[in-house]
C-alpha cells in the first residue's frame, strides 16, 4: 500500500472505489475533460468524433437487423422486407443502416480531406494515418459484404464482380477466388460467410477506432495552421469548449441524414436492388455503391484485367505512404499556396473518378477515368515528394494564439 | 470594449460561415445523385397525394387501385411479400378483409392423415400467387415472367412516374420498328417493347362509387396502391421524420447558444 493518497481523490466514493482498483476514472478525466485541444481547431475538427458515434449507431441497428435478418438465398430478400413491413420500427432501423452507411462515407472522407488538407498525417502522427488508412479498408470491406446480404439483383453481381477480380491473380487466382466464395459462383455458402464477416468487423474497426483515437492523443490534435502547441494559452480543454462543438456538429448533421433517412431513404440506394437476386438476369449496368466508385472507375479504365485490379488496390495501398512522400516541414496547405491547389485538385479529381465510376465505361467517361487515374497517382508520385524544393511558402506564425487573437 | 464585441460578431459568423460550407458540402452529394437519375430522358412528372414532406396515401383511391389489382393485374402478377391483414392500413374493415381473402384459395397442410388439402385464404394468408411456380408463370405468358409486384414502385427507375406512364403509354410502333414475337411497343420501357399486353383501357374495371373509370385514372388508383404496397410505412415515417428534425433544429439552437456562451471568455 504505497498509494494510499489517491484514495480519496474525488467525493463519489464509488469512484474512489473504482479509481483504487482500475484507474479508469482518471483515464477518462484525462483523455475526455482535461484534453488540451488547439483552441483554433475548425468544425472539420469534429468529424472524427461524427465518424465514432456513426459506428456505434451502425453496431446498434446492425445488432437490431441480425436478430430478424435470415442469410439464406431463398430467404434473405424476404426476411429484409419483413424487417421493413412487420418488425417494430423495422424500416427505421433498415434505413438507418442502409443510409448510415452511406452518410459513414460521407463523414469519414471529409475526415481524410481535412487530415490531407492540414498536413495531419506528418511527423509525429504518421502511425495515425496508417492506422485510419487501415479503418478506411475494413470499411471498405464492411461496407461491401453489407451491400451484399440484402440478395437483390446488384448484391448479387457486384458480389460477382469484385470477387471475380481475385480470379485475375495469376496461378492462384482461380483458385483464391472459390475459396472466398466457398462455391464455384456466388452462392448460399458466400451469403453466409458473407454474414459472418461483416458482423464481426465492425467490431474490429472498433478496435482500430480505439487505437487511432490513443494515438492521436499522445502528441495532442493537429490544427488549421499545423503549428505546434507552444503554451498553455494555445490550448483549450475538450470539456467543455470542444465537446460543445461537436455537439453542435452532431445536431448540424442530425439534420442532414434525417431528411435522408426519413424523406428519401432510397435516394443513394440502386432501384436494381429491390429485385430479388436472379443469377439468369444480368442487369443493365452493375455500378457500385457510389462511395466505392472512384475505385471502380479506375479499375475500369484499364483494358487488362489483372493490370485494372493491380492499380486499383494500388490506389489504396498508395494512401499508406503519404506521410514519408510528401517531403515538406509544412504541414497545412494554407501556408502551401502551390501545394494547396494541387491538393484541392486532387479532391476534385477523386470526385470526377466517383462519377465516371457510375458511367458506363466508354467514350468520354472512360477517358475523363484515365486522365483521372494519372492524376491520382500522378499527386503521390510527382506533386507531394517534389513540389516543396519549387514553392515559396508562407511564413508561419510563431504560435497558436498569435493567429487566434488577430 | 465596443470594439471587442465587434471581433466577437466576426469570429461568430467566420464559425457560421465554415459550417455553413460544411453543410453545402454535405448537401451536394444527395443532389449529385439525385440528378443522375433525373437527367436522362424526358420522364413525365405526375402530381401524388403522397409526394412532398407532409404527403399522406389517398385511401379511397388505394382501396379502388386494388380492386384494379385484383381484376386484372393478379391474373398474372404475384404480390407475396403482402398478407390480406395488411389491407386493414387503408380502411378496409376486419369483415370486409375477411370476405376478400376467402375468395382465394391456398394449399395448406399436411393434416393428421398425411395429405395436403384446399382451404379458403384467411386474413393471415399471404396475397395468393396466380401461379404455382416459377415455370408455370413462364410458360402461360410466352416464356417472359410476370414479376412480383410488391415493391415495383421502388424496384423502377423513376418508381411511380414510370409505372404511371408505362401503363398508359401503349401505342401502335412506329413504322421501321421492329416489333418482336408476342410483344407490344410502349414509349416507356427500355428498348420500347414490352412483353405485357396493355392491361388496362378506358371502364376495364368498374368502380363501386362515382369516380370516373378511363384509364387515366384507372392507372392512377393502382399506381397509388402500388405506391402504398410497397412503402406501407411512408405517413409514419414521414410523420416521425419531421419530429425528430425539429428535434434537432431546437436541440441544436440551444447547443449553438452554449456554444457562443461558453466560448465568449475564450475569445
Amino acid at each position: 500500500m504505497n498509494e494510499p493518497i489517491n484514495k480519496k481523490k474525488y467525493k463519489n466514493s464509488f469512484l474512489n472505489w473504482i479509481e483504487f482498483r482500475l484507474p479508469i476514472i482518471s483515464y477518462f478525466e484525462k483523455e475526455y475533460v482535461d484534453y488540451p485541444m488547439p483552441k483554433n481547431c475548425n468544425y472539420f475538427w469534429s468529424f472524427g468524433a461524427l465518424a465514432t458515434i456513426i459506428l456505434v449507431v451502425m453496431i446498434v441497428s446492425g445488432i437490431f437487423l441480425a436478430f430478424n435478418y435470415t442469410p439464406h438465398v431463398d430467404m434473405a430478400f424476404g426476411s429484409v422486407e419483413r424487417i421493413m413491413r412487420d418488425v417494430n420500427y423495422g424500416w427505421l432501423l433498415r434505413y438507418i443502416h442502409s443510409n448510415g452507411a452511406s452518410f459513414f462515407f460521407i463523414v469519414i472522407y471529409i475526415h481524410i480531406v481535412r487530415g490531407m488538407y492540414y498536413g495531419s498525417y506528418k511527423y509525429p502522427r504518421e502511425l495515425n494515418w496508417l492506422l485510419g488508412v487501415f479503418i478506411y479498408l475494413l470499411m471498405i470491406a464492411t461496407a461491401f459484404m453489407g451491400y451484399v446480404l440484402p440478395w437483390g439483383q446488384m448484391s448479387y453481381w457486384a458480389a460477382t464482380v469484385i470477387t471475380n477480380l481475385f480470379s485475375a491473380i495469376p496461378l492462384i487466382g482461380e483458385g483464391l477466388k472459390m475459396w472466398l466464395l466457398g462455391d464455384y459462383t456466388v452462392g448460399n455458402a458466400t451469403l453466409n460467410r458473407f454474414f459472418a464477416l461483416h458482423y464481426v468487423f465492425p467490431f474490429v474497426i472498433l478496435g482500430v477506432v480505439g487505437l487511432h483515437v490513443a494515438a492521436v492523443h499522445v502528441h495532442g490534435s493537429n490544427n488549421p495552421t499545423g503549428v505546434d502547441i507552444k503554451s498553455k494559452k494555445d490550448t483549450v480543454n475538450f470539456f467543455p469548449y470542444m465537446i460543445i462543438k461537436d455537439t453542435l456538429a452532431f445536431c448540424v448533421f442530425g439534420v442532414v441524414i434525417s431528411s435522408v433517412i426519413f424523406f428519401g431513404p432510397n435516394l443513394m440506394a440502386e432501384v436494381d436492388n429491390y429485385i430479388p437476386a436472379d443469377p439468369l438476369v444480368t442487369p443493365a449496368h452493375i455500378v457500385p455503391n457510389w462511395y466505392l466508385a472512384p475505385f471502380y472507375a479506375i479499375l475500369r479504365a484499364i483494358p487488362d484485367k489483372l493490370g485494372g485490379v493491380v492499380l486499383m488496390l494500388g490506389a489504396i495501398a498508395i494512401l499508406f505512404f503519404l506521410p514519408w512522400v510528401d517531403r515538406s516541414k509544412i504541414r497545412s496547405c494554407n501556408y502551401r499556396p502551390l501545394f494547396k491547389w494541387f491538393t484541392i485538385l486532387f479532391f476534385v479529381n477523386f470526385f470526377a473518378l466517383g462519377y465516371v465510376g457510375m458511367k458506363p465505361a466508354e467514350g468520354l467517361y472512360l477517358l475523363i477515368a484515365r486522365i483521372g487515374l494519372l492524376y491520382y497517382f500522378g499527386y503521390f508520385i510527382i506533386i507531394a515528394p517534389f513540389i516543396h524544393r519549387f514553392e515559396k511558402t508562407k511564413e508561419l506564425p510563431a504560435s497558436i494564439s498569435d493567429v487566434f487573437s488577430k | 470594449m465596443y470594439f471587442q464585441n465587434n471581433k466577437k460578431i466576426f469570429l461568430i459568423s467566420k464559425d457560421f460561415f465554415r459550417l455553413f460550407l460544411i453543410i453545402f458540402l454535405i448537401s451536394l452529394l444527395p443532389l449529385y445523385i439525385n440528378a443522375k437519375e433525373s437527367s436522362n430522358t424526358e420522364m413525365p412528372k405526375h402530381d401524388w397525394s403522397f409526394k412532398g414532406v407532409t404527403g399522406v396515401f389517398d385511401n379511397a383511391s388505394v382501396q379502388r387501385g386494388f380492386k384494379v389489382y385484383r381484376e386484372v393485374c393478379a391474373v398474372c402478377h404475384s404480390m407475396n411479400l403482402l398478407y390480406y391483414r395488411d389491407l386493414i392500413d387503408v380502411g378496409f374493415t376486419e369483415e370486409e378483409i375477411k370476405v376478400i381473402s376467402s375468395e382465394y384459395k391456398v394449399i395448406d397442410g399436411p393434416n393428421e392423415e398425411g395429405s395436403m388439402y384446399e382451404r379458403p385464404a384467411i386474413p393471415s394468408d399471404r396475397f395468393v400467387d396466380p401461379y404455382l411456380n416459377k415455370e408455370e408463370a413462364r410458360i402461360s405468358n410466352n416464356g417472359s415472367y410476370p414479376p412480383d409486384l410488391s415493391v415495383i414502385t421502388k424496384a423502377r427507375k423513376y418508381g411511380v412516374d414510370y409505372l404511371h406512364n408505362l401503363l398508359m403509354g401503349y401505342s401502335e410502333p412506329p413504322e421501321n420498328f421492329e416489333l418482336g414475337d408476342g410483344m407490344y411497343y410502349n414509349l416507356w420501357i427500355e428498348g420500347n417493347q414490352i412483353a405485357m399486353p396493355q392491361p388496362l383501357y378506358d371502364e376495364s374495371v368498374e368502380y363501386d362509387d362515382k369516380t370516373p373509370n378511363d384509364l387515366e385514372q384507372l392507372s392512377r388508383d393502382l399506381v397509388t396502391f402500388l405506391a402504398w404496397a410497397a412503402e406501407p410505412e411512408l405517413e409514419e415515417r414521414k410523420n416521425l421524420g419531421i419530429k425528430v428534425i425539429l428535434f434537432f433544429i431546437l436541440f441544436g439552437f440551444l447547443v449553438f447558444l452554449a456554444k457562443i456562451r461558453l466560448w465568449r471568455e475564450i475569445n
